[in-house]
């Protein structure tokens, strides 16, 4: 069975390779959470980080758009005190709020016949229902991956968009590479999800990860 | 050649031929695989067993294979029941056979039991030296040694279309279509059961047969992913790879696991894979067909600009939509000097646009003028050609109707259709003069294909696209597969 490694370790995995990741900090107090959001600049995000954490959003682990020190630090004693036994917390997330009208889903699958692959797809709360995906098998070349975006059937998503520019295609291209690259370098990855990458005055940034890896 | 490739020679070049099991039932598969291999012309030593030595199609027969000659016959093509076949094999090989085709039902796609004995199958022809193809598969077609050593119809024209087939059907589709269109086939065989030798096995060879030059595949289920996946990417540099997968939905899937006994991938990552690997997908069976046919006989476009030409309005709009719509290719803006140009042949009615529309103002010689102008300017990469057959049309009419041959109708009719005549072999030429795809469409290939146009474009080699949605489609596969090569510095002639 696989196990899945929390945001934080997900994220420390990949960042090595390329990928656009959120700027975040990881505490265990809400003294600290407040601290650290000054440091990173309002609005933030906190959420709850452990090894073993499911539904996070479902069981209100997450709490965006909070302007002030006591916010942060509310929040954070909320959560903390939230946890259970089981999700093995370390600690409490916190993480400037991005902002962007598109959001886009990256990430590396295993596919029962053909092993693991790379996908980057159209992201948000209408993912499934568009279904628009593009599928490379690993490893790809910067070549491969640039022609992935370039197969996905909304382009218009792509271009300038409510009055953003477009999707920076390199970063998004490197980011997928980078995925290839990582599933290389760790061939216990089974699976990693970035989702959602939010694109940021054109420019993708995950501000969530979550990678498998077999135990 | 590689070793691999030599073992395959046997099986589409053969030196001799035993039919196992010939019949004298002219409704068994061992009467109509002898009576497919004499009456395609093969011209190899031609033999066939029988248990009670009857004489089948008046050739006489061998009561068992240890009657054969040594050396006389490489290939045997297996009509007999599985339990017979051990013995057969051993006994074959004995005497120089190297490849076998089996026909023979009851291994791996009717249970476990099945399998086993396919397992020793293998096992039995890897021991024997023996090139295993099926078993429960339809047949081998080899054109170059006239060779239709199958179990069912048709035998196809030549030509340089490579076909194999996890499901022995197709493999009678693809020649179908080569019948209709008249872009022929190389080799095709179907795999059957693929218990020693794949499809992509089969594409191996055609990359390296210089009788082959694109291949064309039906496939369900992927046994094993990765190999798959790089034999795959290893052909289609090569050649043009058009594939057809069946099982892309979750209802062909599970029609899929129960016809061949495969797992069905999800179908988004098998069309990546086949984009990574250069490899040509197909939707449909004619898809597929007319996407080989045009790697067969048409070059590889530079680039995506496409020229409609047409003579008529109403079909060149909806082609400038086809092309429009296509993801990949574009309507290319009319340059200025081309337009000057054509203004020169034509009166100003002319739609001094792309589509080109002649709108009815070309004399004796403007089509293949204006065609060669606008397939010699730089900044035009294809040529969708429309409206052929048109007056020959009209000629059958005045030569089938009661007034013919008089009131100067017969002059009119030979004029009509050396004209449409002309047309045709002018937008070969030309292609091949300037290097650049030209595709010429019209439904009369299909309502009359003995139309001096469609006619002409048959006698040419090249298909004649019963639609110009169908040409587009062609022709955006040949441009995908010759951006895939440029971007990969790999040569597009």
């Amino acid at each position: 069975m696989p196990t899945t490694l929390s945001e934080r370790d997900s994220k420390a995995l990949l960042a090595p390779y390329g990928i656009p990741l959120a700027a975040e900090r990881l505490v265990t107090s809400p003294d600290a959470a407040a601290v650290a959001a000054t440091e990173l600049g309002y609005p933030v995000a906190v959420k709850l980080c452990g090894d073993n954490i499911a539904h996070k959003t479902e069981r209100g682990l997450v709490r965006l758009g909070l302007s002030d020190p006591d916010a942060v630090a509310a929040a954070s004693a909320a959560l903390l005190d939230a946890a259970r036994p089981e999700d093995r917390a370390t600690g409490v997330l916190v993480a400037p709020m991005v902002s962007g009208n598109r959001e886009l889903i990256a990430g590396i699958a295993t596919d029962p016949q053909f092993g693991r692959t790379v996908l980057v797809g159209i992201g948000g709360i209408l993912t499934e229902a568009i279904a628009d995906a593009s599928i490379r098998r690993i490893p790809i070349t910067l070549l491969d991956a640039e022609e992935m975006i370039d197969d996905l059937a909304t382009q218009s998503l792509l271009g300038p968009f409510r009055g953003e520019p477009p999707v920076d295609r390199q970063v998004l291209a490197r980011a997928l590479v980078g995925l290839s690259d990582a599933a290389e370098a760790h061939p216990e990855i089974v699976s990693a999800d970035l989702n959602p990458l939010i694109v940021s005055e054109g420019r993708p940034v995950a501000v969530d990860a979550l990678v498998e890896v077999t135990s | 050649m590689t070793v691999d490739a030599k073992r395959f020679e046997a099986l589409f070049n053969p030196k001799g031929v035993v039919i196992a099991g010939a019949s004298t039932h002219p409704g068994k598969f061992g009467f109509v695989s002898l009576h497919n291999l004499l009456s395609a012309g093969y011209a190899g030593n031609v033999f066939a067993t029988n248990l009670e030595g009857s004489p089948v199609l008046g050739i006489p027969t061998l009561r068992s294979i240890e009657d054969l000659p040594e050396n006389q016959a490489d290939l045997i093509f297996v009509c007999t029941p599985k339990s017979a076949n051990p013995d057969l094999l051993r006994s074959a090989a004995a005497k120089g056979i190297t490849a076998a085709f089996l026909t023979s039902a009851g291994y791996g796609e009717a249970g476990p039991e099945g399998r086993r004995d396919e397992d020793e199958l293998i096992d039995l022809c890897d021991e024997l030296g023996i090139l295993l193809v099926g078993p429960n598969g339809q047949g081998v077609v080899s054109t170059p040694a006239s060779m239709c050593a199958q179990i069912v119809a048709p035998y196809p024209p030549i030509g340089s279309i490579g076909v194999a087939s996890q499901s022995g059907n197709f493999i009678s589709s693809f020649m179908n279509w080569a019948c209709a269109t008249g872009v022929g086939i190389s080799r095709a065989v179907s795999a059957g059961n693929a218990a020693a030798t794949s499809v992509v096995d089969f594409l191996h060879y055609y990359a390296e047969d210089p009788a082959t030059s694109v291949g064309l595949a039906y496939i369900e289920g992927i046994a094993d992913g990765p190999s798959v996946a790089d034999g795959l990417t290893e052909v289609a540099r090569h050649m043009p790879v058009v594939l057809v997968k069946g099982g892309s939905t979750s209802g062909g899937a599970r029609a899929a696991a129960s016809h061949t006994g495969s797992l069905a991938t999800d179908d988004a990552t098998f069309d990546g894979i086949c984009r990574q690997a250069g490899v040509t997908r197909a939707a449909t069976i004619e898809e597929a067909f007319e996407a080989a046919a045009t790697f067969a006989t048409q070059p590889l476009p530079k680039g995506n600009r496409v020229i409609v030409m047409t003579t008529a309005g109403g079909w060149g709009v909806v082609t400038a939509d086809a092309i429009t719509r296509h993801p990949d290719l574009e309507l290319a803006v009319l340059p200025d000097d081309l337009l000057a140009a054509i203004d020169e042949k034509l009166p100003p009615r002319w739609s001094r646009n792309n589509p080109v529309d002649l709108a009815g103002g070309e004399t004796r010689d403007t089509i293949p003028e204006v065609m060669q102008l606008i397939a010699e300017h730089d900044d035009v990469d294809a040529i969708v050609y429309l409206g052929l057959g048109i007056q020959s049309n009209q000629a059958r009419m005045l030569r089938d109707g009661r007034f013919y041959p008089d009131h100067g109708i017969e002059r009119i009719v030979e004029y009509h259709e050396r004209q449409d005549g002309r047309f045709a072999q002018a937008a070969h030429d030309i292609s091949v003069a300037t290097g650049k795809p030209i595709l010429t469409a019209t439904e009369l290939a299909v309502a009359f294909p003995d139309n001096a146009g469609p006619a002409t474009v048959r006698d040419t080699g090249r298909l004649c696209y019963p639609s110009a949605d169908r040409a587009v489609v062609a022709l955006g596969h040949l441009w995908r597969r010759s951006r895939y090569r440029q971007r990969r510095g790999l040569p597009i002639t």
